[in-house]
């Protein structure tokens, strides 16, 4: 993973055609409350461009069938499409093989696969799962599942106050009764991007495999998954201009050979009698049933989109946006950000003194201002940093200095209004 | 709906200053009511003296919506019946699901300045729970939620 320092020079935007791209999402030509859509909730889901719409449209209209089981035209060509969908996705997250690439639900179902088809076989009672207090419940409560079924152990890595890692404390949670690592790349309530090389680095010293949920960190930077030596990556096609439904996990393929498999049923097996089934190869394995073949397919074309800007452009673009943001609210009184580590994607959790985050959402909803309120699906964030609940704007490549303009005005319409 | 046209200026100044807001000494009934989807939470505890609502008090963590309409309940509900509060506290809930007719008659008086809530989904929740909670309080249910079973406004709203 390349990392984007802060040094960039700030003309970059000047040259990032943000406007060629901003028409080239429907969405955003909307009128919210008469005002035009400005829409910072990215973090919870992402708009889709043209030509990801047009390759659905496309897939729909001239290339649909079952794939993987019939020998005519369209359902050789709905596999077809599918299976370079696939090897599209291997090549944004740089996989060796593309039978390392899982198509499922999404994040929440690629984590479920993992904790049924790895936790499941391979860790046992007293044994320990090392979680962080960053995690989202979706890569909490799979773990707490498994490990009441088997009597394992959760130990979780804290956080400072500006939402990092202790990576000395992570260290010291390791023992012989270690069997596994679940962290995230990026918060997603805070933006903290996590040194996940180096705890993977250290993890595996110990033989012991690491997830890292990849949900927010996909769509916003370039992400190598043998680099980083991952053992599994996890992350959702509607949160990078992809379809909702449709997500990838990338296992290493002997790991993912030597799991069980999650569901079952039809194009997962080889061969099926009562007496005994025999599973099918990766990644077929853990594609049971008619997959979202649509979704696929348009989250290749997402990939396609994303590449075609550049993941590093996007992630410079996106660093100025954050920047931006954040300079105008630390001098801002009445308003605290939460989440002030120096390594950060485009997310600001923030509180404003006296007001709570739902009034905020509605008002800034009367500007056209779309964001997320709430504890974003992390108590356990929210409990350490003792924040009931925040307001988050969190950005993409899309979103302009003007919007962020009518962002910050907004909070000042809203802390007007309360006074 | 205008959202702004919910935050009136009664609604704003019962959030700025709530009224009987605190602990209450020696409560007969006491409830407290959370709604999960956002974390919000406040207590109710209240003095039954024969069928009347001698004395109410109300405290928690809850946006503008919420606690405006829970001070705004305290003031109305304190001296009414036990009967006369299961009254309102059907109405009220009826107008901000949208299923009241507000040109009929009803009991709701200023109370409806919480109508416009009917239009904004995600926050109606905030407007009831006081009066779930009260609900809850006055028949010795000691906690609840917005998402428990019997709630009418029970409904699978995701917050991931």
């Amino acid at each position: 993973m390349k990392i984007i320092d802060s040094t960039l020079k700030p003309q970059f935007a000047s040259i990032f055609d943000v406007e060629a791209i901003r028409a080239e999402f429907p969405i955003l030509k909307l009128q919210v409350e008469n005002k035009p859509l400005v829409y910072l909730d990215n973090a919870a889901s992402s708009q889709m461009p043209q030509p990801v719409i047009d390759r659905l449209v496309r897939y729909q209209t001239s290339q649909h069938a079952n794939i993987n089981r019939g020998v005519h035209y369209l359902s050789e060509t709905a596999t077809a499409e599918y299976e370079d969908s696939r090897r599209k996705l291997q090549r944004f997250i740089n996989a060796g093989e593309d039978r390392e690439v899982i198509f499922t639900s999404g994040t929440t179902d690629s984590i479920n696969l993992v904790m049924h088809g790895y936790g499941r076989k391979f860790i046992g009672v007293g044994d320990e799962i090392i979680l962080t207090t960053l995690e989202h419940h979706s890569n909490i409560v799979p773990w707490q599942m498994l490990a009441e079924e088997k009597g394992a152990k959760i130990r979780v890595v804290p956080i400072n106050d500006a939402g990092e890692l202790l990576i000395d404390e992570y260290e010291g949670l390791f023992n012989e009764r270690t069997k596994f690592v679940g962290v995230l790349h990026v918060s997603n309530a805070l933006g903290t991007i996590n040194p996940i090389k180096q705890m993977i680095a250290f993890a595996h010293a110990r033989g012991v495999p690491v997830l890292i949920d990849g949900a927010q960190a996909a769509p916003h930077m370039r992400v190598d998954v043998q680099d980083l030596d991952c053992d599994f990556y996890t992350f959702s096609g509607h949160k990078m201009c992809g379809p909702t439904g449709i997500g990838i996990l990338y296992g290493k393929a002997e790991l993912l050979e030597r799991m069980q498999p999650f569901k079952g049923g039809g194009d997962m097996i080889m061969s099926v009698t009562f007496e005994k089934t025999t599973y099918n190869s990766i990644p077929h394995k853990f594609e049971a049933g008619t997959p979202p073949i649509a979704a696929a397919i348009g989250l290749g074309a997402a990939v396609d989109y994303l590449s075609a800007i550049g993941m590093d452009a996007i992630a410079a673009y996106e660093l100025e946006l954050l920047n931006y943001a954040t300079e105008q609210m630390s001098h801002m009184p009445g308003v605290r950000i939460i989440g002030t580590a120096p390594m950060k994607t485009a997310v600001v959790s923030f509180e404003v003194k006296g007001v709570h985050p739902h009034d905020i959402g509605t008002l800034l909803n009367q500007e056209g201002v779309a964001v997320r309120t709430g504890h974003h699906c992390v108590q356990p964030v929210m409990l350490r940093l003792k924040v009931p609940a925040t307001t988050r704007a969190s950005f993409a490549f899309y979103n302009t200095m003007a919007e962020v303009d009518t962002f910050i005005a907004g909070i000042r319409t809203v802390q007007k209004f309360f006074t | 709906m205008n959202s702004k046209s919910l935050y009136q200026e009664v609604i704003l100044d019962h959030n700025k200053k709530p009224r009987n807001y605190g602990a209450l000494d020696h409560a007969s009934h006491y409830a407290v009511g959370h709604n999960p989807l956002c974390g919000d939470h406040l207590d109710i505890a209240l003095n039954l003296e024969g069928e009347h609502i001698a004395s109410i008090a109300f405290q928690g963590e809850s946006c503008a919506i919420c606690k405006a309409s829970a001070s705004m309940m305290t003031t109305v509900v304190k001296g009414k019946t036990r009967a006369d509060a299961e009254t309102l506290i059907k109405e009220f809930r009826d107008m901000a699901t949208g299923t009241l007719n507000l040109d009929a008659e009803h009991h709701l008086g200023r109370l409806t300045v919480f109508a416009g809530v009917r239009d904004l989904p995600t926050r109606v929740k905030c407007a009831i729970l006081p009066w779930h909670t009260l609900h809850a309080a006055l028949n010795s249910v000691t906690t609840t939620s917005t998402e428990a079973e019997d709630d009418p406004m029970h409904a699978a709203i995701g917050d991931a």
